[in-house]
């Protein structure tokens, strides 16, 4: 990476002074958004800071391959401004969130619609993408699904069974999470962070955990960095194993579908071992939490993790061997890797199309600058790959938690976190189990969160989906759906 | 035995053992999987449960919406009491009963298609494109087993052409009888009868409307359907016919039981196909079902 770039660079879980950010007329501004992402940059983040009543946008890029975060805003301004959608595509949800947030207009934006928030009737009822002819015809799912899982909406455009676009519309599950932190951290801000995305609640904590320490320049202990490293894995492991069981149940093959629902609640209740919650409630606070696991309690976690390993060893080796179950994974849901890439696709969804994109890699913070995880690729793209990147990860993490729990560093659990430094801007990005978990935080002059972005990697991945499903079956979409497994929630915040 | 009395009898046993089978196949499954399971007489309670209930009905929807099922239900009741019951043999027996049989079949499939579309929904429509054009490659294989039958007994009345064996080619017709059989009853690895997941159903989705009795009629007629091919598909392999009496009950039942533990083990160890196979498959029954036909052929010229 040459120095020439003009954005201000920082690395993951680090904080810089506001006044330090470069900033651009917005058009301007936009451009060199587009130069960075041209040279490699993945746009983490992109979005508006109210200032008086004009907005200020401001973008984070990733450069994955130098570890490192490039941070540009712009000038204050009114009105609209020249979409970045229109010519880098990974921008094109962003710009709509900043339009719907705070009604500025991205002019030449291909798809200008709500993202989150409805008119009234709900965000199924809306304009969507239509396709004419005789035998098209559009096949409208949800927001109430058959099964128990969130709401949203999915509208098909289908010519037969086969599916010429899928459009899809979110926003049911909108608590307003980002405006509730304007004017904190409040009492209640710790455990909004948790349920985020409730299957996530490690790794937005973490995220939050590590953007409130980088703001107030003091790094949790390093046993509790350690901690969150083994809470993290083991969020990763029971939600894989879920999704393997999961996605064997898709496809009626009930041996692996049957083990693998057993074995997540396995892996749940090691979590629930470490803090007595099995989503790892109050696991990652900031500055760190009263709780420890000592040798007895590493000692009962390994013994767990052998045989809960072994359980879901045996329960995948059932479902690679199944030639019936591999048959329906492969060539279904296609998602080709320079499609991925230009919609920032992110985490097992990414790596399955064998982009190499890890935070826990590319841009480690906490106990991974310490001990490495290796990055698990798989290059077909399809469903198959999805399930294998899962299978892949769920072995990588039970070596890492193997080696990792008997190896915790000595020391304290817990700091004082002094007050947040005024007028600073902080970027915490975290590999949660679905992928990269982006958290920025923006103080006010008096230490107070003035701004604060979460991006769910659940933001960059469903329009990956919906790419996935054009020229499939639309029998398919459930097994495809179950191999990106992305979050309603966290999007939806 | 009277000849009324005896309908009676057969009657209440088809309507009452039917939903049986769909019990311990679950049964079987659930043994599989290391589960306890659902009681075996689950759908008992699930009919009894849908009867007491109400009946939601679209705005859109014709009576054809009810008389659908209704329908359905009786031309599969009829179908099944047309199959002869080992040395039994049927209540009504005639000449050709056998094609009554297969358009019966067909009238009750027309009929929950036809109900299905009522509703107007997109997944309804979908559904009951997918059963009848499947269909049409089951349907060939049922008459191909017919035709091999019916060549081998020289008849075209079920009484006669169950008694005997399916003689040279009862392995190829056992196997592709039940290829058909999974297909016809929505049973993996054609359709799966546990999903949740509409866009994915084939039979399922045809009745997603459906509630109240007019469903139990439906879960009922996909009972009986079930315990019909089941018995076909015995007595088509066995020489059921020719056995006394006592022996004839007892190896029927074992034979039912047998395809119902068959089912489940298919259900517990293949994974569903995809719809673009599906096709292939049922085009394999069908083939097996004409080299059946050709070996019988050629055994009747020798």
């Amino acid at each position: 990476m040459n120095d020439a770039t003009p954005f201000a660079l920082m690395t993951n879980g680090a904080a810089l002074p506001w006044g330090d950010v470069p900033e651009w007329p917005v058009g301007e501004f936009l451009r060199a958004t587009g130069a960075e992402l041209d040279r490699g940059g993945r746009l983490s983040s992109l979005f508006g800071v109210p200032e008086g009543d004009a907005l200020r946008l401001v973008a984070v890029v990733a450069f994955d391959a130098w570890n490192t975060l490039a941070v540009g805003r712009s000038e204050p301004f009114r009105g609209s401004y020249p979409a970045l959608a229109a010519t880098h595509a990974e921008a094109h949800l962003f710009e709509r969130e900043v339009w719907e947030q705070h009604g500025v207009d991205p002019r030449g934006h291909p798809w200008l619609k709500p993202v989150r928030k409805d008119h009234g009737a709900g965000p199924a009822v809306g304009d969507f993408f239509r396709v004419d002819g005789r035998e098209v015809h559009e096949v409208a799912v949800g927001p109430v699904h058959a099964g128990i899982i969130e709401p949203g909406h999915f509208r098909f455009q289908c010519a037969g069974e086969e599916v010429m676009h899928l459009e899809i519309a979110l926003g049911y599950q909108h608590r307003g999470i980002e405006e509730a932190m304007v004017g904190g951290p409040h009492r209640a801000t710790f455990h909004q962070m948790e349920t985020v995305a409730g299957d996530t609640t490690i790794g937005h904590a973490t995220a939050y955990a590590s953007a409130l320490e980088a703001l107030s320049g003091t790094e949790a202990p390093l046993r509790t960095q350690w901690l969150r490293s083994i809470a993290l894995e083991l969020e990763r492991l029971a939600n894989h194993t879920g999704d393997l069981g999961a996605l064997a149940g898709d496809v009626a093959f009930l041996p692996t579908a049957s083990a693998c629902g057993k074995i997540r609640g396995d892996f749940l209740n090691l979590t629930a071992v470490i803090c007595g919650n099995r989503f790892g409630r109050g696991v990652a606070h900031p500055g760190g939490c009263a709780l420890d696991v000592g040798t007895e309690r590493a000692g009962r976690l390994l013994a767990g993790l052998d045989a809960a390993l072994a359980e879901v060893e045996r329960a995948a080796a059932w479902l690679w061997d199944s030639a019936s179950a591999r048959a329906r994974f492969e060539r279904t849901g296609h998602l080709h890797a320079k499609q991925a890439a230009e919609i920032g696709v992110v985490g097992p969804a990414a790596r399955a199309c064998g982009l190499v994109r890890d935070v826990r890699f590319d841009h480690p913070a906490g106990w991974y600058r310490i001990a490495q995880v290796p990055v698990s690729v798989w290059p077909d793209g399809d469903v198959f790959a999805r399930a294998r990147v899962r299978w892949l990860e769920i072995q990588r993490s039970g070596e890492f938690l193997r080696e990792q729990l008997g190896a915790a560093p000595e020391g304290e659990m817990r700091v004082a976190l002094p007050a947040s430094a005024p007028d600073s801007l902080a970027v915490a990005m975290v590999e949660g189990w679905r992928g990269e978990v982006c958290h920025v935080a923006l103080t006010d002059g008096g230490g107070r969160l003035r701004r604060y972005k979460i991006t769910d990697p659940s933001f960059h991945n469903w329009t990956g989906l919906a790419l996935a499903l054009r020229g499939q079956a639309i029998s398919d979409f459930p097994l495809c759906n179950k191999s990106f497994n992305l979050s309603y929630c966290g999007f939806d915040l | 035995m009277n000849p009324a009395l005896e309908f009676v009898v057969r009657l209440v046993v088809w309507l009452l053992l039917a939903p049986l089978l769909p019990g311990i196949i679950n049964r079987v499954k659930a043994w599989v999987a290391g589960r306890r399971g659902p009681p075996v007489l689950q759908l008992y309670y699930d009919l009894a449960r849908l009867w007491r209930k109400g009946v939601v009905v679209s705005t859109l929807a014709s009576p054809g919406f009810i008389a659908g099922p209704a329908v359905a239900w009786v031309a599969i009741l009829g179908a099944a009491l047309l199959l002869p019951l080992g040395p039994l043999g049927a209540s009504p027996s005639f000449r050709g009963d056998v094609i009554l049989l297969v358009y019966l079949l067909a009238l009750a499939r027309f009929c929950t298609a036809w109900a299905a579309m009522e509703t107007g929904s997109a997944f309804e429509g979908m559904g009951a494109a997918r059963e009848v054009s499947y269909a049409v490659l089951a349907e060939a294989a049922i008459i191909t087993a017919v035709l091999t039958l019916s060549l081998q007994s020289g008849s075209v009345s079920l009484c006669a052409m169950l008694a005997p064996a399916a003689g040279p080619g009862a392995a190829l017709l056992a196997v592709g009888l039940f290829t058909v059989l999974l297909a016809e009853n929505c049973r993996v690895p054609f359709d799966d009868p546990n999903t949740h997941l509409e866009l994915t159903m084939i039979h399922e989705v045809m009745v997603l409307d459906h509630s109240g009795p007019p469903l139990a009629a439906v879960l009922h007629g996909a009972a009986m359907k079930l315990l019909l091919f089941s018995v076909l598909l015995v007595q088509a392999v066995l020489p059921v016919g020719k056995l006394p009496a006592p022996a004839a009950a007892g190896v029927l039942a074992a034979g039912v039981l047998a395809v119902g533990v068959a089912i489940g083990l298919v259900e517990s160890l293949l994974a569903r196909y995809a719809f673009r196979r599906v096709p292939l498959l049922l085009t394999t029954g069908f083939l097996l079902c004409v080299f059946a036909l050709l070996i019988s052929w050629d055994g009747g010229g020798a």
